[in-house]
């Protein structure tokens, strides 16, 4: 019989490894069932949040996990960039505005302890905004702005660390020739990266987004979004956006929000295939919000 | 993977991670799948029973694969919304691997039937059923090469030798009813026979499904049923 045993691919001949290591990948962002075992860096512990007498936020309770990207969803309204902006003190800048009950820690450390430096705080927890908002002054300087502030002049140090966030935030190659130049001379899509070099500038451990790329065109989009994976190897990311698209394409676990509630958490294939809660998948097939 | 299966729109990120990982899968499975059935060939054809055996023993892995590729294709969908090639690759993905792992369960039953075979003497020198299982399993390389190499002529050329399988069983069948009709002892062996000429014609029918969903893929023109419309 001329039917020999040859296999199709000799590069793919199947082996028990082979088939191991498909059904098992390394990657814990692959690895779904992992995900909530890989270690908490912010644990918020049944928090109430109020503007004024207004409740905004009702016993949220759950773990952010370390180096993964976590999404908030939900329509306007939900808490969702509320919650965002209690994870470094933003919210202090708003007048009337407290913690009712509960507890946020980072690390161990309540964030909300009067002894916790917000500075500090905040250098640990960076932040990118929904617009951009490059200071009007050169690329360089808009990165290196938090080392001065800390009083880090050496000139080696800034421009390694120039270097260093650009390539983190994807942006080197394209700004390399003119770093002196204002940073208000990039587009939208450059001036959000150059926003995320900046912020990865002081080395933060967490950073949070907020709706980064609500300002941006597709093109811009994805980049942000490419971007997004890369950083998760180095840092846990917290992102809050209005496209549920964008949460899918992007997040390890994805949180749903409403009317200051947390509705359903869960790893996003999860969420997005099969949520446990009614209101989830309403709110992701469009139904309403 | 030294050749890319399909081009993606992704170059890099979570959706090419995932769209890589479903095409890994599919080689693997289309990989076992080819090594299945030239084991349950061999096993008819050298009446050893321990390769039936294996045979029997490796189908599992396919079945846990089909499962695995399932769940990255709909995850995939829900979560990146796939639009046009990336699109039409999840639906394809899917289905190749419904056809790849119908050919493991054929190649089970191929199995079966040579160990029934394998405890009396041959009824007739094995001549058509080689034949039937050679043009089988080069048209189930053919279809997985054509995925990999994007070539949807070749699909289509595959197609067409579905039709020499289909004659050969019909052929071997009305031989083998003949064996019957003249000595009812070989009616056991005839039958086996029988099934095992039928399991190739099923795998002949698995492998021009997924010609069809290869020129599909590239051509985003679908085939199937064409003459009989």
């Amino acid at each position: 019989m001329s039917t020999s045993p040859t296999t199709i691919m000799d590069e793919t001949t199947p082996t028990a490894q082979s088939v191991e290591v498909v059904m098992n990948p390394a990657s814990p962002a692959l690895d779904k069932s992992s995900r909530f075992n890989a270690p908490t860096i912010i644990d918020i512990d049944n928090v109430d949040f109020y503007y004024g007498q207004s409740k905004a936020l009702h016993g949220i309770n759950f773990p952010i996990k370390e180096k993964l990207v976590t999404a908030f969803i939900g329509p306007s309204g939900c808490g969702k960039s509320t919650l965002l902006r209690c994870l470094n003190r933003m919210n202090d800048l708003v007048d009337g505005t407290r913690i009712g009950a509960g507890s946020i820690k980072i690390s161990g450390v309540d964030i909300y302890d009067p002894s916790v430096d917000v500075i500090e705080l905040r250098k640990r927890v960076g932040m990118v905004f929904q617009k951009s908002n490059p200071f009007p002054k050169s690329i360089y300087e808009n990165i290196v702005y938090g080392l001065r502030l800390q009083g880090i002049n050496q000139k080696a140090r800034l421009d390694e660390t120039v270097e260093r966030s650009l390539r983190g935030a994807a942006l080197w190659d394209e700004v390399r020739d003119r770093l002196h130049t204002s940073a208000l001379g990039l587009s939208g899509g450059q001036q959000q990266r150059l926003c995320i070099a900046r912020a990865i500038a002081v080395e933060p451990e967490i950073i949070l987004m907020d709706e980064p790329c609500s300002a941006l065109d597709p093109i811009a989009t994805v980049k942000v979004e490419e971007l997004i994976h890369q950083l998760k190897q180095n840092y846990t990311i917290v992102i809050v956006t209005h496209n549920m698209q964008q949460a899918g394409r992007c997040s390890d676990i994805t949180a749903f929000f409403y009317m200051g509630r947390l509705i359903e958490i869960d790893t996003t294939e999860k969420i997005f295939t099969n949520p446990s809660q009614r209101q989830t998948e309403d709110y992701i097939s469009g139904r309403f919000g | 993977m030294p050749t890319p299966v399909h081009s993606s729109s992704y170059s890099n990120g979570p959706a090419a991670e995932q769209i890589g990982k479903i095409r890994e899968t599919l080689l693997l499975m289309a990989s076992l799948t080819d090594r299945n059935l030239s084991l349950a060939l061999r096993s008819l054809v050298e009446r050893d029973d321990k390769l039936s055996d294996a045979v029997e023993a490796e189908d599992s892995q396919l079945d846990e694969l089909e499962v695995s590729l399932d769940e990255l294709v709909i995850n995939h969908m829900a979560t990146h919304a796939p639009v046009a090639t990336d699109c039409r690759f999840m639906l394809v993905a899917s289905k190749i691997s419904s056809n790849l792992e119908r050919i493991g369960d054929q190649a089970v039953s191929i199995a079966r039937r040579a160990r029934e075979l394998n405890k009396e003497p041959l009824l007739k020198p094995l001549i058509d059923i080689p034949r039937m299982a050679q043009i089988a399993a080069g048209m189930l390389r053919d279809s997985i090469s054509a995925l990999i190499d994007r070539k949807a002529e070749m699909a289509q050329e595959i197609i067409r030798r579905d039709k020499e399988v289909d004659a050969i069983n019909k052929q071997l069948a009305r031989e083998l009813t003949s064996f019957m009709l003249e000595d009812p002892s070989t009616i056991t062996r005839a039958l086996n026979l029988t099934l095992v000429a039928r399991s190739l014609e099923r795998i002949a029918d698995h492998c021009k499904n997924i010609a069809e969903e290869v020129y599909y893929l590239y051509q985003a023109r679908d085939i199937r049923h064409e003459r009989k419309a």
